[in-house]
């Protein structure tokens, strides 16, 4: 992949500047997710986890699957205030 | 994972703010061999989780010069700490609702005790208020108070620039590394037993946050802190539109915009059971959602992205137990915040290595040792959510 590419589209996160953190030797997706904010918008990380997980097998020498993923915090979709409030009438 | 010392000055447990901060501040006086533990990873406890607002409108003075001194701290804390990041950090002002009487008579109180310490605060009626928070809705409101230099930070960067400056020292950290019992030797610590090998040291400071009273008992120390879970929702970014955090404290909630243009929000649950349970429920995001929109109607179609929750390190009288233990040489402890610990970690921090070195700190901090809950002489923080 080019390194400008947007990895979470979400908060405008570039490959590059995930490698930048890990080269610094941030190698837990978790700090990695609060330093960059890769993964804190809308979507929850469902596009950029398995692009940083890849990136982080790559420099941990772990598989995929032996890295753990940050939670999945509800609500599953965004929902606005008056939604919650139960007022969908205006 | 790196095999890691067995020998240290001082092993500071607890990789939040606290240790971090503590960390820094004992290395710039020149101290050698400090060693950090956290069992996770930095931030993984309620400084990672919290709203990193920071407001200097308390009612003890303790309270209200922890912060003062730590708002000046944060003004230049980047650039002392050269972190190349920033910590986005923003004085946007805090206003605090008043629905009551007797709120208004103590945020009076407050406000005066806050003038006589140099704090810039002061009383609002409720036009003003609405002033200072557009749409807001002012029906029922007496008034409040204001203070244009309280404001928030990104408690991420603040640790990791806390934590990078202290390495650049020599400090040694060590994630996933869990503190499993403490030794004594006649009445002193002298050794941290961790899940990645054992510490032989002559100091511990117990920055552990809500599990702080769990490592009290490890050198038999009754500490009065217990963890209560607190749950905080983030919306969608958006334009900047709301300036300062609104805070209510009869209804228990606050909410502000952060840098990034998400709106943050909070509120404690005046029934919430002590205990380490930090999952979120469905009942506070609607419940707050309830709240906010009926203060702030402008924000009702905010979408929500993202809800969590995190332990308050909670003490009887709001006010944190600072200092070494009198029964048990070595063994110091930073905790007890009780859902303000971000925004006074900075001169806390300070203060506590100052008496770690032994030195006089520069403020005395005796009212805050432990020994006060035996006394009973306990001065309660009113303003507390
Ligand atoms: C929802 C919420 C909102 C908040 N909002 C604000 C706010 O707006 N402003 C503000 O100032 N404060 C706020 N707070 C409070 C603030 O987060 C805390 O007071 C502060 O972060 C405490 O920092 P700490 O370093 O003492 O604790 P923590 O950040 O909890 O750090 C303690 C660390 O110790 C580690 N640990 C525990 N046991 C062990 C062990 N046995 N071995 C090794 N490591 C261990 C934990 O993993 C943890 O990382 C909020 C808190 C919550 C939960």
């Amino acid at each position: 992949m080019p390194k400008n590419t947007i990895v979470c589209r979400c908060e405008d996160i570039t490959l590059e500047e995930i490698r930048e953190w890990l080269q610094m030797g941030y190698t837990n997706i978790e700090e990695i997710k609060r330093l960059t904010r890769a993964g804190m918008g809308p979507c929850q990380g469902r596009t950029c986890r398995t692009h940083i997980l890849r990136e982080l097998s790559r420099v941990s020498e772990m598989s995929p699957a032996e890295l753990t993923i940050p939670t999945f915090r509800p609500p599953v979709k965004p929902v606005s205030l008056k939604t919650l409030a139960g007022d969908g009438n205006d | 994972m790196a095999m890691i010392k067995k020998k240290a000055t001082v092993v500071i447990i607890g990789g939040g703010i606290l240790g971090a901060s503590v960390a820094y501040n004992l290395a710039r006086q020149g101290l050698k061999d400090i060693v950090l533990v956290e069992k996770s990873y930095l931030t993984s406890g309620a400084t990672g989780r919290c709203g990193a607002g920071i407001r200097q409108q308390w009612g003890t003075e303790m309270n209200c010069i922890l912060s003062r001194e730590s708002v000046r701290i944060f003004e230049t804390l980047a650039e002392e700490l050269e972190y190349p990041y920033g910590i986005d950090y923003r004085q946007n002002g805090y206003l605090l609702l008043a629905y009551s009487p007797k709120e208004r008579e103590q945020f009076s109180k407050n406000v005066a005790l806050q003038n006589s310490l140099g704090i810039p605060s002061r009383q609002v009626t409720s036009a003003e208020a609405r002033d200072i928070v557009p749409h807001l809705n002012i029906d029922g409101l007496l008034g409040g108070a204001y203070c244009h230099t309280d404001g928030h930070a990104n408690p991420f960067h603040v640790t990791f620039a806390y934590a990078r400056a202290a390495e650049r020292m020599g400090v040694n950290l060590y994630s996933n590394t869990e503190v499993l019992s403490i030794e004594k030797d006649k009445g002193r610590v002298c050794r941290v037993v961790t899940s990645q090998g054992s510490i032989d040291c002559e100091i511990v400071v117990n920055t552990a946050g809500g599990h702080a009273a769990v490592i009290g008992e490890m050198v038999g120390l009754d500490l009065p802190v217990y963890p209560e879970r607190h749950q905080i929702m983030i919306s969608e970014p958006v334009d900047a539109f709301q300036v300062p955090m609104v805070i209510c404290m009869s209804h228990h909630f606050y909410i502000q915009q952060t840098t990034h243009g998400s709106f943050i929000m909070g509120q404690g649950d005046p029934n919430e059971p002590k205990g380490f349970n930090i999952n979120p429920s469905w009942q506070f995001s609607v419940e707050l959602a309830k709240k906010i929109t009926s203060v702030l109607p402008h924000l009702k179609s905010l979408n929500i992205i993202r809800q969590w929750a995190g332990l308050y390190d909670m003490c009887p009288d709001a006010q944190p137990i600072l200092g070494e233990s009198p029964e048990v040489k070595g063994f110091f402890t930073a905790s007890g915040f009780s859902g303000h610990g971000f925004m006074i970690a900075p001169y806390t921090a300070k203060l506590m290595a100052q008496a770690i070195l032994g030195e006089e700190p520069e403020i005395n901090i005796d009212i805050l040792n432990y020994h006060r809950f035996a006394s009973g002489q306990l001065i309660l923080e009113p303003a507390v959510v």
